[in-house]
């Protein structure tokens, strides 16, 4: 594999994140432009292009956190043909064991001290670790047994496991004192980057501004896809994760330890949600044993909607999602003068398009059609 | 396996014939007797009201007469539950709920058990008919049309009716889109609709008050109370009597219920569902109607949720959005993998079982170890049983996918499922032994 083939899907991505990016906003005008005799007091197009900068900027944070969560789904997807249910709380764990350490640190009083980028570094190695021998286990003890079942078998069997680890977690932290609503402790990220000013109607401007940790998030996000498309496109271990993937009994002849491909696969794919599920953490400041919950099902959406199985796919769907959801969660209010909350209506956008991918392109965005095998 | 004990066990004796009818007999007697005697709601008579409940599971598989196991039922559904009903109150709450959520249970099994679609977005349908009922009969509607008025309670007859249909239209209308999809997606976009469901209902008192959102529809109207029921039960007072009259209405209800699944189960169209859940593909090459078939199966079961969910509203006569949360789904999953999936007597169990764990053991642990507390003992604060519910539905799916899918009360089909494969794989094993041998 040469450069292109690590590049290469990057270059997908980047393309679908410009793409989303300008239809979304060009129908979001354009449908302001349309409203604008509605509301008598507020010039709809104005206001719309006001906040612009600054939704673009949240549905790329977000399309990021999908796309890291998605990744997860869409590895352990392509190697056994099966929904990892659990991957959401997978991901709440990780943010827990951020936060742990966070309180650690804290409690012993290194924390204020130490320089912001030394402990999310240090974060995001313990939540890997932590999120990713998590996925391992568990796939030894609750799915490995159920391999050969039939397909609903492991399914349920997964569904269980997700209810059981938000409630272990739950135990968890009231025994450690962590708490339901345990805080994120992290150091001083320091003051928002203002990068730049918008003139707003009356005259005033208004900053659009990028918070610290969600520029930390979307760097390490595109840092870990990039290791991760090295590592399945560029490796000996990544060629074995793919013939795996492609046909499993042919691999194990060709001397590919099976069993262990699919370990490691869960490994990786729950060490890159538990690293986003630490980034998440030191975004929001709390987490809670729920957080996994609608992440999880929005990543798998957007596992989907790029084409599961696929890894630059989960990727696309991830940002296409993010935006979406942005600019459904920003405009709703504001174009349907208030009749409609669009931070509610937003989940509902991340299953509505759930439903049209599967029903019109179950492929997904980037996959390529699948004949049932019969 | 489990359907015969040995020859030579002890009980060998009770198995068949006269003793049989005379241990059935004297088991049921002493426990309703014993039961019936300890009214206090406590431990004690937690245990005896379970050891009553088994009963019905030594009634079912005992062998005698099939007119001999109805009518034992009969007498204890019919007497003595609603006897020590009107003596203990929170006993026959729990029967109440224990029916609706057999009865839901009953309609998920139709779905997930009889043609193999995985559904976990179900209480969206039951959440259809609470609101069908809560909407219409109270003053919610004014707010939907203001000129209208809540409808007269008598009309709660025609609005089960009415929840059948309701049901079963939306049932059609949720099957639809995801028609194409197989197993695995299938679970996710229902799970996704009932989301959405639930989204809807907490966001629908904009623009038009629909659903009052997540306040919730309050005072709700109940069905009034027919005069012949206080002429015939004399000395009780009125909340008894409704209680009574609500578990005769359960009761109705998962009696039919009962009858239509197992009506159903043995029909061209059962056989149909069965086709399709064993081999989607090879099931429309033999000609059956695949489309028409699995919207068949999910109005169905959404019909039994429909009728429920106004039964339900009118008993607790207040609904609101959380009542309706994916949990319940998992819960009454849980229920039919519990028992297993396509087994009717099995999906009974499970939705006692599981309605029993949920509403009285683990609260009951609770209080008891809140007395200890009491008394001195260390337990931290943290550890609340009643609390950790998904915990224990959790802990339920993952023991019985991996030791036993087919269930406790496994359907006849399902177990032969189970073992071809453990069978495949142990030929696949022989065969890899020799291979290596050779």
């Amino acid at each position: 594999m040469t450069l292109a083939g690590v590049f290469g899907p990057l270059g997908q991505v980047f393309i679908f994140v410009l793409g989303s990016a300008i239809v979304l906003s060009a129908i979001t005008v354009l449908a302001a432009f349309l409203l604008r005799g509605t509301r008598a007091n507020v010039d709809l197009v104005q206001a719309t292009l006001t906040i612009l900068p600054q939704v673009i900027v949240d549905g790329l944070v977000r399309g990021f956190l999908f796309a890291t969560i998605a990744l997860g789904y869409t590895m352990v997807y392509g190697v056994l043909e099966f929904i990892n249910f659990a991957h959401g709380e997978i991901f709440m764990v990780g943010a827990f064991s951020g936060a742990a350490l966070g309180a650690a640190l804290a409690a012993s009083g290194i924390l204020k001290a130490m320089p912001p980028l030394l402990f999310v570094l240090i974060a995001v190695a313990v939540g890997m670790i932590v999120s990713g021998s998590l996925a391992m286990t568990i796939e030894r003890i609750a799915y490995r047994p159920l391999r050969n079942a039939p397909r609903l078998v492991p399914l349920i069997s997964a569904i269980g496991v997700s209810l059981l680890l938000q409630d272990g977690m739950r135990l968890i932290a009231n025994v450690t004192g962590l708490g339901f609503n345990a805080r994120f402790p992290t150091p001083n990220f320091g003051p928002p980057i203002q990068l730049a000013q918008i003139p707003a109607a009356d005259g005033r401007t208004i900053p659009l501004i990028l918070d610290v940790r969600a520029l930390i998030f979307i760097v390490a996000a595109t840092l870990m896809l990039i290791g991760l498309n090295y590592l399945v496109n560029a490796t000996k271990l990544g060629t074995a994760i793919r013939a795996v993937a492609q046909d499993r009994p042919t691999a194990s002849l060709m001397g590919i330890n099976v069993n262990q491909i699919i370990a490691l696969t869960f490994l990786i794919g729950g060490a890159l949600g538990g690293a986003a599920g630490v980034l998440f953490g030191i975004r929001v400041g709390t987490v809670n044993p729920y957080i996994g919950f609608l992440p999880g099902l929005k990543a798998f959406t957007a596992a989907v909607l790029g084409g599961i199985g696929n890894i630059p796919g989960a990727m696309v769907g991830g940002i296409v999602l993010g935006f979406l959801e942005a600019f459904v969660a920003s405009y709703l209010s504001l174009l349907t003068g208030g009749a409609l909350s669009g931070a509610s209506y937003a989940d509902i956008v991340a299953f509505a398009i759930l439903i049209l991918i599967l029903i019109f392109r179950p492929s997904g965005l980037l996959g390529e059609a699948v004949a049932q095998k019969v | 396996m489990s359907t015969t004990s040995l020859p030579n066990s002890p009980f060998a004796a009770l198995n068949r014939g006269l003793p049989a009818y005379i241990a059935l007999t004297a088991y049921v007697v002493v426990t309703s007797a014993l039961m019936l005697t300890n009214t206090r709601t406590s431990l004690g008579t937690d245990v005896l009201f379970i050891l009553f409940l088994l009963g019905f599971l030594l009634i079912y598989r005992a062998k005698v007469s099939n007119g001999y196991k109805l009518a034992l039922g009969a007498v204890m559904l019919i007497g003595v539950v609603p006897y020590f009903g009107t003596l203990n109150a929170y006993y026959i709450e729990l029967a109440i709920q224990a029916g609706i959520f057999v009865a839901l249970a009953l309609g998920l099994n139709v779905v997930v058990g009889f043609a193999g679609l995985l559904d976990l977005g179900y209480v969206a349908f039951f959440a259809v008919g609470a609101y069908l009922w809560g909407i219409f009969s109270t003053d919610q509607i004014t707010q939907i049309s203001p000129g209208a008025s809540p409808v007269s309670p008598q009309l709660f007859y025609l609005f089960m009716a009415l929840g059948l249909f309701v049901g079963a239209f939306f049932g059609v209308l949720l099957g639809l889109p995801v028609l194409r999809l197989r197993g695995d997606y299938l679970a996710i976009v229902t799970l996704g609709l009932g989301e959405v469901i639930r989204v809807l209902a907490v966001n629908l008192d904009r623009p038009i008050n629909i659903t009052n959102g997540a306040q919730g529809i309050k005072s709700i109207a109940r069905p009034p109370l027919p005069d012949f029921l206080r002429a015939l039960l004399p000395g009780l007072n009125d909340p008894q009597i409704y209680q009574l009259f609500i578990y005769a209405l359960a009761l109705l209800i998962v009696g039919i219920t009962v009858l239509t699944v197992f009506r159903l189960k043995n029909s061209r169209i059962g056989r149909a569902w069965e086709a399709i859940r064993e081999d989607e593909t090879a099931a429309i090459a033999m000609g059956i109607p695949l489309v028409r078939m699995k919207l068949m199966a999910f109005a169905v079961g959404a019909s039994f949720a429909g009728v429920m969910g106004v039964l339900f509203a009118a008993k607790q006569q207040f609904i609101n959005p959380p009542t309706f949360d994916l949990i319940r789904s998992i819960g009454i999953l849980a229920m039919v993998i519990l028992g297993g999936m396509g087994s009717i007597p099995g999906v009974i169990l499970g939705g006692v079982l599981v309605t029993l764990l949920d509403l009285q053991i683990l609260p009951r642990i609770a209080t008891e170890l809140g007395a200890l507390k009491r008394q001195g003992v260390v337990i931290p604060d943290w550890f609340d049983p009643a609390q950790y519910q998904r915990a224990l539905f959790g802990l339920l799916l993952i023991i019985m996918m991996i030791f036993r899918p087919e269930g406790i009360l496994p359907d006849q089909r399902r177990r032969e499922e189970a073992h071809a494969i453990e069978d495949r794989e142990a030929s696949a094993k022989t065969e890899a032994g020799e291979a290596k041998m050779a």
